[in-house]
């Protein structure tokens, strides 16, 4: 028959708008809300999904998964004292590995000594060029640099954003990535175990060597233990 | 199960064949013939008629500065095996020539047009070697490793600038006007006569038909694009027409040019990966696979097992959001407004959540490393993907096959408008859908495994019309293919690492060349790389498979009528920004 087709299609158009309000007559039987509440966004974005998916942004938003990521900011840790402790030492590898190269960091020396002060003097970010492709927060060797997920960033001029304005704390940072921050600080504290298990061992084997008779040739030995280190 | 992985080239013998005038490329890390530029056309008639290489995929050039620059071809047989590599070294010297190609195969066209604006090497006999990518008062051809850039800054990243003090500038501020662009010595803007359009316009004067008996028509010229909704980015197509009927066309490109090939070749390797994000941004994970495939090839590392299979995974489900995309802005192309497109993008978000959850974002996904990929797929996203595969999308692939596929008005705007044949397919270096639809069973998947393809079971979808309507077909056919795929790979992905390196922000890549090539959902996606040891790559070349296919669209349009233009060029779905890079 001539023009079946057309009203197969239409059929399916038909199903959706039904469903519409189908799909909303059921959570209102089950006296729940669908819209403008995170378990109907989730519904919505789920696959049982059925008639409208939108979303009202910016009243709702989509549910960001952990792993989501913007822009890069710079992670410190509050200390009891209310100072900030960053957690970036200006070792340069995301500056490095940045492939638009927005990355720039001022490292400055100790007036005194002459050494690099490890904590970055300045930090910009040239958030109008990132392109958000995650390596800063990836290859960073300290965690200190870190994905975020503020997406509204609209702004009238240039978005060069400074070390003031990179800053977040690490809550805000485990308040984002709950299992990154996990898995990170278990790694962390293992190793902090490790280190501490090493320095006792160390420790107790000093307190033996001390006990017992002193080696024979010690030199030797001193010679031998820094061939092992280097 | 495993089949050994085929020899990347061939082992046909041209030396014994042409002795004198082609040796086999001795360089450590290269491999294939380099061919004296005297014989290239008969030894490259020889190549595709005596042996069989009928499908001439990648042409492109290298600047060995400061001796040589070189020309590399890539020549394949439809009926699947490794590759065929031939170059030839001209002395770097002005002007750089080589005999042209197009005859032989006509899909070199563009891209050596391409290789003359970009490199600056001429081809002698190429009937319309103009400028494509670049404007045509350009100065200079910039993937020449003396041109500099108006921003220039440093040869290679990463910049020295940035770190330890990198107080930051705006690169803007460092040029007097501003722009990134320098101009021909006493060039005079307000002098300046666009020679191109000159050009262009005169080589659509060309086309002559004789006018229908009695009655004479003019011919008239129109520009479709750059900003024409149909054109789905900025392209541009200069037709000739009589009456309805199109009779010449010409395409112009390099409206989105961003000289993708230029900023790879100043990234060290790994920063080159999220850059191919951005060439095809609806498959940024397929753009991912080709890069990483040659970037491992050259560096002679495996891939973690684990893997490979979440390659095969996320580059399936990227095809399939792919062709639902396509079939969405179709239907939009032929005036089904908006409805058949929210319908496939229903589809697409849900793919793209796994995405997002996966990688971290949804269309820059910059999801896969050397030796592997950089996040595992946890049991969560895992089951997502399952829902998806087994119970979200086989139903609502029915459903639009069932809206659409019998739809009156669609068949009568599609069955029986041709597209292409099968030989002038394969002659203009067509691949993808568009060439499996002409009856061609080509998919590299099968003719030239990559990754574990060859583990799976699936069949090449093939139809033999080579109309609109099986162009669209096609689509479908390939995404129920795609789930046959996801099903098999999701059954027997194991546990285990996810890559075979240690995470590195750096690596090293001994020299060599090497041609990574996926089917991207649009046809075939190539890169190719030479190393020459250093961290950023010598050369870096992309071949796209909107822009070789591109190549055809005279041929298929030439004779039709302009109403159905609008669904010729849709059907190759074109991404500009795969297509201008
Ligand atoms: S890689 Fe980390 S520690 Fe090093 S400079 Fe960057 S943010 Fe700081
Ligand atoms: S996300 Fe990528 S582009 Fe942005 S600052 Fe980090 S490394 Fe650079």
């Amino acid at each position: 028959m001539y023009g079946k087709g057309i009203l197969k299609g239409l059929g399916v158009t038909a199903k959706r708008f039904w469903e519409t309000y189908t799909e909303d007559l059921a959570w209102l039987l089950r006296g729940k809300k669908r819209y403008y509440t995170e378990e109907g966004v989730r519904h919505r974005s789920s696959k049982d999904q059925k008639g409208i998916f939108t979303v009202q942004y910016p009243e709702e938003r989509l549910i960001l998964p952990e792993e989501a990521r913007y822009l890069p900011f710079l992670v410190y840790n509050e200390l009891a004292d209310g100072k900030r402790e960053i957690l970036c030492t200006s070792c340069g590898i995301c500056a490095k590995v940045c492939p638009p190269q927005c990355i720039w960091i001022v490292r400055s020396n100790d007036p005194t000594t002459g050494r690099p002060i490890p904590e970055p003097t300045e930090f910009f970010i040239d958030a109008d060029i990132c392109m958000n492709c995650g390596y800063c927060a990836e290859y960073c060797p300290f965690d200190a640099i870190k994905m975020d997920h503020d997406f509204e960033i609209a702004s009238y001029g240039r978005n060069v954003y400074n070390m003031e304005q990179l800053l977040k704390s690490s809550e805000y940072y485990k308040s984002i990535r709950p299992q990154n921050y996990a898995r990170e600080e278990a790694a962390r504290k293992a190793e902090e175990e490790a280190k501490k298990a090493k320095a006792a061992a160390k420790a107790a084997a000093e307190a033996a060597a001390k006990a017992a008779p002193p080696p024979a040739e010690p030199p030797a030995a001193s010679a031998a233990d820094t061939q092992v280190n280097s | 199960m495993t089949t050994p992985a085929p020899a990347s080239t061939s082992t046909i013998d041209l030396v014994a064949r042409f002795p004198g005038v082609v040796q086999a490329d001795a360089r450590p890390g290269y491999s294939g013939f380099i061919v004296e530029k005297d014989s290239l056309i008969e030894v490259a008639t020889a190549i595709r008629d005596e042996f069989g290489f009928d499908l001439m995929t990648a042409v492109t050039g290298v600047d060995y500065a400061p001796d040589k620059m070189e020309v590399v071809y890539h020549a394949y047989r439809t009926t699947g095996g490794p590759s065929l590599v031939f170059k030839v070294q001209v002395p770097r010297v002005d002007p750089v020539e080589v005999p042209s190609l197009i005859h032989l195969w006509p899909g070199v066209d563009l891209q050596e047009r391409e290789a003359w604006d970009l490199l600056g090497i001429k081809f002698t006999g190429h009937p319309d070697l103009r400028r494509i990518l670049m404007w045509e008062g350009f100065e200079g051809h910039p993937l020449r490793k003396d041109w500099k850039e108006g921003f220039y800054e440093e040869d290679t990243k990463p910049f020295k600038s940035r770190w330890p003090d990198g107080q930051f500038y705006m690169a803007e501020d460092k040029n007097p006007f501003k722009d990134n662009l320098t101009f021909p010595q006493n060039f005079d803007p307000e002098k300046w006569i666009p020679e191109g359009d000159a050009l262009l316009y005169g080589a659509l004067a060309r086309y002559t038909v004789k006018s229908e008996e009695g009655i004479s028509t003019d011919r008239i010229v129109i520009n479709m694009g750059p900003h024409h909704p149909s054109t789905h980015g900025v392209f541009r197509a200069v037709m000739t027409l009589d009456g309805e009927t199109i009779v010449g066309l010409k395409p112009v490109l390099g409206y989105l040019h961003r000289n993708h090939d230029k900023i790879g070749e100043r990234n060290t390797y790994l920063q080159n990966m999220p850059f191919t994000d951005r060439l095809d941004y609806f498959n940024s994970m397929t753009n991912n696979f080709g890069y990483a495939l040659a970037v491992e090839k050259l560096m002679k590392i495996p891939v973690a097992e684990r893997a490979e299979y979440i390659r095969v995974i996320v580059s399936e489900l990227s095809r399939i959001q792919n062709h639902l995309i396509f079939i969405g802005t179709t239907l939009n192309d032929l005036g089904a407004m908006y409805t058949p497109s929210l319908y496939t993008f229903e589809e697409r978000e849900l793919i793209l959540d796994v995405f997002e959850a996966i990688s971290g974002a949804r269309m820059m996904c910059n999801y896969f490393r050397f030796g592997g990929v950089v996040r595992d797929i946890e049991e969560a996203e895992m089951n997502k993907i399952k829902d998806l595969v087994y119970e979200r999308i086989p139903p609502k692939t029915d459903e639009l096959d069932r809206m659409l596929s019998e739809n009156e008005v669609l068949v009568s705007r599609m069955k029986g408008v041709r597209m292409i044949n099968a030989e002038d397919a394969v002659a203009y270096s067509v691949t993808g859908p568009v060439l499996r639809a002409a009856g061609v069973p080509y998919d590299i998947r099968r003719a030239d495994p990559y990754g574990i393809y060859d583990r799976f079971d699936f069949d090449v979808a093939v139809r033999y019309n080579g109309d609109l309507m099986d162009n669209y077909l096609i689509r479908i056919d390939e995404i129920r293919q795609s789930l046959r795929i996801l099903d098999q790979a999701i059954k027997q992905i194991p546990q285990g690492p996810i890559n075979s390196q240690k995470p590195q922000y750096q690596v090293r890549v001994p020299a060599g060349e090497a041609y990574g090539r996926v089917e991207s959902p649009k046809g075939e996606l190539g890169y190719y790389v030479v190393s020459n040891g250093k961290p950023n790559p010598w050369r870096y070349h992309v071949r796209p498979a909107s822009f070789v296919n591109v190549t055809s669209l005279e041929k298929i349009c030439v004779g039709t009528k302009i109403a159905d233009f609008v669904v010729l060029l849709a059907m190759f779905d074109m991404v500009m920004g795969e297509c201008d890079r």
